[in-house]
């Protein structure tokens, strides 16, 4: 097994289930992501780390199908907002390539997806959303397990 | 108020010329300004140029072609709306008797595809995360989710914008072309098809403003950044608040716009808006209140932003006809809009014209909005 390495670090708490790792703002009560030192809502300095909740509802999606600047990943992939019970909305991946299989306020948690393997040989790692029980399952009688598209553990 | 004029303007077509530089371009665009204006060497006291992707004294390096140098020469970067934000600060410092001529010009070399940006960190890029079209299209979903629009209505975009552009000789894409083809094009974010898509390119556009109100008058030049917490405007961030009730940098630039030039929606002839996908053109008549919330489909069903409609838009062909250079976008608006005050736009002119508004909004955010009266 390769080693797994986040692809930036501060973004999310590994676990079971992993987290966002987010702030709220003592002063207004805003959350943020990714952690601020600052309130990006008030300008608060009163600010506090916290993890945020690993599921939320979709709020808006699409799928990429060329590869953005930068990217070394597959294509396409999903691509969306999730909101959260904290009142905030979170741009995120989508462990779901295909649009017309996701539908608006549907429940979807958090998971870690693979992007790509680098030069030395490590699996680079991001936070995605996956639905919380696939659309039109592919192979119904596969037993369901936590183990969504895309997730890697 | 001190009036603001706008004596003269000049463009470089918009498209892709290859060994011709921003700079080439905007000595083009500059000279053609100046000429109309009447003014030379030593005829303006300060210039602004517009350019996202230029680089270090990028107008220096234009003026200095023409020997046209010694004033105070300030680059402006605010993303599309770079050209709005020089000749927003233009017309400030006239209106503040600063100076009574400043030249404003935007150049801008862009490559194909999808627009790297500095705005996204490395991290986001590697994560699949600085795909600008697909935040165009998360825009796009909501406002179908939220909204009669429907995937017919932003082809209909396209075939209305590409039919003006057939008319416009400095437009990249001089083709019509039909719905059907226009929904054969390839997916590249869901809703969004490739020709839904403007594509950055080249080009250069300038304007002198004088002091005084023959001709053509500037009434409004406003610049707004976005309000905090929103997610899906041109800021771009990686979260925001569940708040549908923050308005949009567009619509505060509007609001801001009307009321200094003393005019309302209901009083435009013409408008040139941000058509970088087709969605953001339909969410600009909202933003921009040429019809209610949730009304963009049927302005468009009506025929009311088409050429001989009630408040055409983009009769220039839009960007999705001329393409988006950063720098350059939203001073060629305003170069369109002159002709069509002028009486001189040909074949796509807007029957009696008297009030046009000039609308760009990007990274930033920043939204222009510009009033044009004669």
């Amino acid at each position: 097994m390769p080693v797994t390495v986040a692809v930036h670090e501060g973004l999310l708490a590994d676990g079971d289930p992993p987290h966002l790792l987010g702030s709220r703002c003592r002063t207004c009560g805003g959350h943020h992501f990714p952690r601020h030192q600052t309130c990006a809502y008030c300008a608060s300095g009163d600010v506090e780390p916290v993890e945020l909740s690993s599921t939320g509802s979709l709020w808006t999606w699409t799928a990429v199908t060329a590869a953005p600047p930068g990217y070394r990943g597959e294509v396409p992939y999903g691509f969306g907002v999730v909101e959260l019970p904290e009142g905030i909305r979170v741009v995120t991946r989508l462990t779901e390539p295909d649009p017309s299989r996701l539908r608006a306020g549907q429940s979807m948690h958090l998971v870690t997806a693979p992007l790509h393997v680098d030069d030395e040989g490590r699996q680079i790692v991001t936070y995605a959303f996956a639905p919380e029980t696939p659309e039109t399952p592919e192979t119904p009688e596969t037993p369901e397990t936590p183990s969504t598209p895309g997730t890697d553990r | 108020m001190t009036a603001v004029g706008i004596a003269g303007v000049g463009l470089h077509p918009f498209g892709r010329f290859e060994g011709v530089s921003a700079t080439d371009m905007g000595v083009i665009a500059v000279r053609q300004a100046l000429a109309e204006a009447g003014v030379g060497r030593g005829g303006f006291q300060a210039a602004f140029c517009g350019t996202a992707y230029g680089g270090v004294a990028s107008g220096h390096r234009v003026l200095g072609r023409l020997g046209m140098t010694g004033m105070p020469i300030v680059d402006v970067e605010a993303g599309c709306a770079s050209g709005g934000a020089a000749l927003m600060l233009a017309a400030g410092a006239i209106r503040a008797d600063q100076y009574d001529t400043v030249l404003v010009f935007g150049i801008e070399k862009m490559p194909k595809g999808i627009i790297r940006s500095s705005f996204f960190e490395p991290w986001q890029e590697e994560a699949g995360m600085a795909a600008t079209p697909a935040y165009f299209a998360l825009r796009a979903q909501r406002l179908m989710q939220t909204s009669g629009v429907t995937k017919d209505h932003l082809a209909a975009v396209v075939v209305k914008n590409r039919r003006h552009g057939v008319a416009n000789p400095d437009a990249m894409f001089r083709a019509e072309v039909d719905a059907a083809a226009v929904l054969a094009s390839r997916v590249v974010c869901e809703p969004l098809h490739l020709w839904m898509l403007c594509s950055p390119n080249e080009g250069a556009a300038a304007v002198v403003l004088k002091r005084g109100s023959d001709g053509v008058r500037l009434a409004a030049a406003v610049l707004r950044s976005h309000l905090p917490g929103a997610v899906l405007n041109e800021s771009t961030p990686m979260a925001g608040l569940a708040d549908d009730t923050i308005p949009a940098p567009s619509t505060l630039a509007a609001t801001a716009a009307y009321e200094e030039a003393g005019l309302g929606p209901e009083d435009l002839d013409v408008v040139e808006c941000q058509d970088t996908d087709a969605a953001r053109e339909l969410l600009s008549y909202e933003e921009l209140g040429l019809c209610p919330a949730g009304a963009a489909a049927k302005l468009l069903d009506e025929g009311a932003t088409t050429l001989g409609g009630r408040v055409p838009v983009n009769v220039s062909g839009g960007l999705l006809s001329k393409g988006e250079p950063l720098g350059a976008s939203a001073l060629g608006q305003v170069v369109e809009l002159v002709h069509q005050l002028r009486d001189d736009a040909g074949p796509r002119q807007v029957e009696g014209a008297r009030v046009a508004l000039a609308h760009t909004v990007g990274r930033g955010a920043n939204a222009s909005v510009v009033l044009l009266t004669r």
